[in-house]
């Protein structure tokens, strides 16, 4: 049944519904094709097969016995090994946390559960979710579906590089800086980097607390919008969760695109692009046109200095965030004379070289003398990207972009120059500074047959208008999520096209 | 930003990270790159400006003081690495004493 993992959720929500499949046979298709195929694409740090089939099964049993089952029940996910999975190692790709099992299950885990998306394993990330290769990870590289010689991206490389290999139709990421829309980018897929606050932050392992939000990965906008649907929502259990109403990302998102004010960002169009991105951005804008939108010209003036601001406020709440670290209630200890010797011998042993690094640029920003100079000034530069927003959705209901500057590059071309690993976030960050919502949307490939992502943005809680443009475009493009190229990995049931 | 090999260690040590020679002088380099990057926030915002903390503004956020569902101290020490009579053991902090 090879044939099972080409499905979207929705597909395989509807097959098991009408009782054409069993749960379990949909989770033991997926389980073989990671058997075969993740030996090169590594996307996977733990293959839960135990309990996905056990749950498969349940969702089976409850099915024939008429009990109630959850909207996606026995569709199965790829999940991010940043949240917490209680008694399952989570291990955030750190060797700090490597033998980590935690006592409590993340509220975004138990949204999954409540909705019988069956988990098939947690997935590779970079260490701390530092990073845009998932190179940084701990335990191991993650490839490009597409060419495995090339990074899937990060730091959610895992779950958009499992989903891309048709491991599962979904997967869960998080995104602090672009860590869902830049993989899905390079992996071409569909990733949504939610409402700051839409999702529960709650089991969530904090990397830059003001700035983290849990998101969908999908080859289809319709599948990432009933995954969001499956976990947004207000909880007690985080302070920072938004307490209205989650929109409805559903309802309009089949209306086409005919009224809706597109903005193309010129700041975005103007320089340092691929010319293989300009050029499949360019006919996507075309082609919104055509379908009905009126598209206009917008600046984001302020948004240049995304990066500098991000890489002052990400790791000065990251070596707060980290501080926990301490070799005395969780993970690792190594032992020294004194509590202060043991914390820095733990650390020094537990943490890898880019999670050190953003703790020391951090630990810098925030310390006596340069708090002002460093991370009051990007907090304002934070307001000024906001207000650009609003100014800029004054004038149109939706943004649109690149989602990263170039396609995939291969694995170990930018691991020794931190500052130009950095630069790839670089449409993606204004997004998170502003708590925005954004999506990155296959759209074609480039002449090395890569993909390339459409940023598609949207003011707080714009979601459905997001969603309802993406899906637009994605009918009207049809692109074949289907991995192709010299060296890309096989296709399911075949040989590489 | 040019950053000495003290000031490297300075931050090393307020962060609690023991660094070995070669990471103090690879950390000053890329460390003093960085920052030098990230000063163009001083150009791009004036005093005027005030400070964005959170992109969506909520304050005060208290749960309800009533008693709830919570970890037993069991599986709060269970995931320790090194515990004692259900509590954390820490090498000695306070020097001398016994």
């Amino acid at each position: 049944m090879s044939e099972l993992v080409t499905r979207t959720a929705a597909e395989l929500r509807d097959l098991l519904a009408a009782g054409e499949v069993s749960a379990r046979e949909v989770a033991q298709a997926h389980l073989d094709r990671i058997r075969a195929t993740d030996g090169r694409v590594k996307a996977f740090l733990k293959v839960l097969d135990e309990q996905a089939l056990a749950h498969a099964g349940d969702v089976d049993r409850r099915r024939a016995a008429g009990e109630p089952l959850g909207p996606l029940a026995g569709v199965p996910l790829a999940l991010k090994d940043i949240l917490a999975t209680k008694g399952i190692e989570t291990t955030c790709a750190t060797r700090i946390l490597e033998t980590y099992r935690p006592p409590y299950d993340a509220t975004v885990v138990k949204r999954l559960r409540q909705a019988d998306v069956v988990v098939l394993g947690k997935t590779n990330m970079d260490e701390f979710a530092m990073g845009s290769s998932t190179e940084n990870s701990a335990f191991s590289k993650t490839y490009n579906p597409w060419d495995l010689a090339r990074v899937p991206g990060g730091s959610s490389g895992g779950s958009s590089a499992a989903v891309a290999a048709f491991d599962a139709p979904l997967g869960i990421g998080t995104d602090t800086g672009g860590s869902i829309r830049q993989p899905a980018a390079f992996c071409g897929i569909v990733g949504v980097k939610p409402t700051y606050g839409l999702v529960s932050r709650f089991g969530l392992i904090a990397f830059a607390s003001s700035l983290d939000q849990v998101g969908p990965f999908a080859r289809s906008v319709t599948d990432a919008a009933l995954l969001l649907d499956a976990i947004a929502g207000h909880d007690p259990a985080d302070s920072t969760s938004i307490p209205e109403a989650k929109p409805d990302f559903l309802a309009g998102i089949d209306k086409g695109v005919q009224g809706l004010r597109v903005g193309v960002v010129r700041e975005f169009m103007a320089e340092g692009m691929e010319p293989g991105v300009r050029a499949r951005v360019d006919e996507a804008v075309a082609r919104l046109e055509k379908l009905g939108a009126t598209v206009v010209d917008v600046s984001l003036p302020h948004a240049s200095y995304g990066v500098a601001a991000y890489y002052l406020i990400a790791p000065s709440e990251a070596s707060s965030n980290l501080s926990r670290y301490d070799g005395v209630r969780y993970g690792l200890r190594v032992p020294g004379e004194t509590a202060e010797e043991m914390m820095a011998n733990t650390r020094a042993a537990g943490f890898g070289p880019e999670v050190k690094r953003r703790i020391m640029i951090g630990t810098y920003a925030l310390s006596a003398g340069y708090y002002d100079a460093y991370y009051a000034q990007a907090q304002r530069v934070r307001t000024l990207i906001i207000r650009d927003f609003a100014e800029a959705y004054a004038q149109c209901d939706v943004l649109v972009g690149p989602t990263t500057p170039s396609t995939a590059f291969t694995v170990g071309e930018k691991v020794d120059d931190p500052l130009a690993m950095y630069l790839n976030d670089v449409y993606t960050i204004p997004s998170n500074l502003a708590g925005a919502p954004a999506l990155s949307l296959p759209i074609g490939l480039d002449e090395h047959h890569l993909p390339v992502g459409l940023q598609v943005m949207a003011p707080v809680l714009g979601e459905p208008a997001m969603f309802r443009v993406a899906r637009a475009l994605e009918a009207d493009l049809a692109f074949d999520p289907t991995p192709r190229g010299a060296n890309a990995l096989e296709t399911p049931g075949g040989a590489a096209a | 930003m040019a950053l000495s090999t003290d000031d490297v260690r300075h931050v090393a040590r307020l962060a609690r990270l023991a660094l070995s020679d070669e990471e103090v002088e690879a950390l000053r380099s890329q460390l003093s790159d960085i920052l030098a990057y990230a000063e163009q926030v001083g150009e791009a915002a004036g005093g005027d400006v005030p400070p964005t903390s959170h992109a969506y503004p909520l304050a005060n956020v208290f749960r309800a003081d009533e008693p709830h569902e919570s970890l037993s101290p069991e599986e709060a020490i269970s995931t320790a690495p090194e515990a004692e009579d259900g509590r954390f053991r820490v090498p000695k902090i306070v020097g001398g004493e016994a």
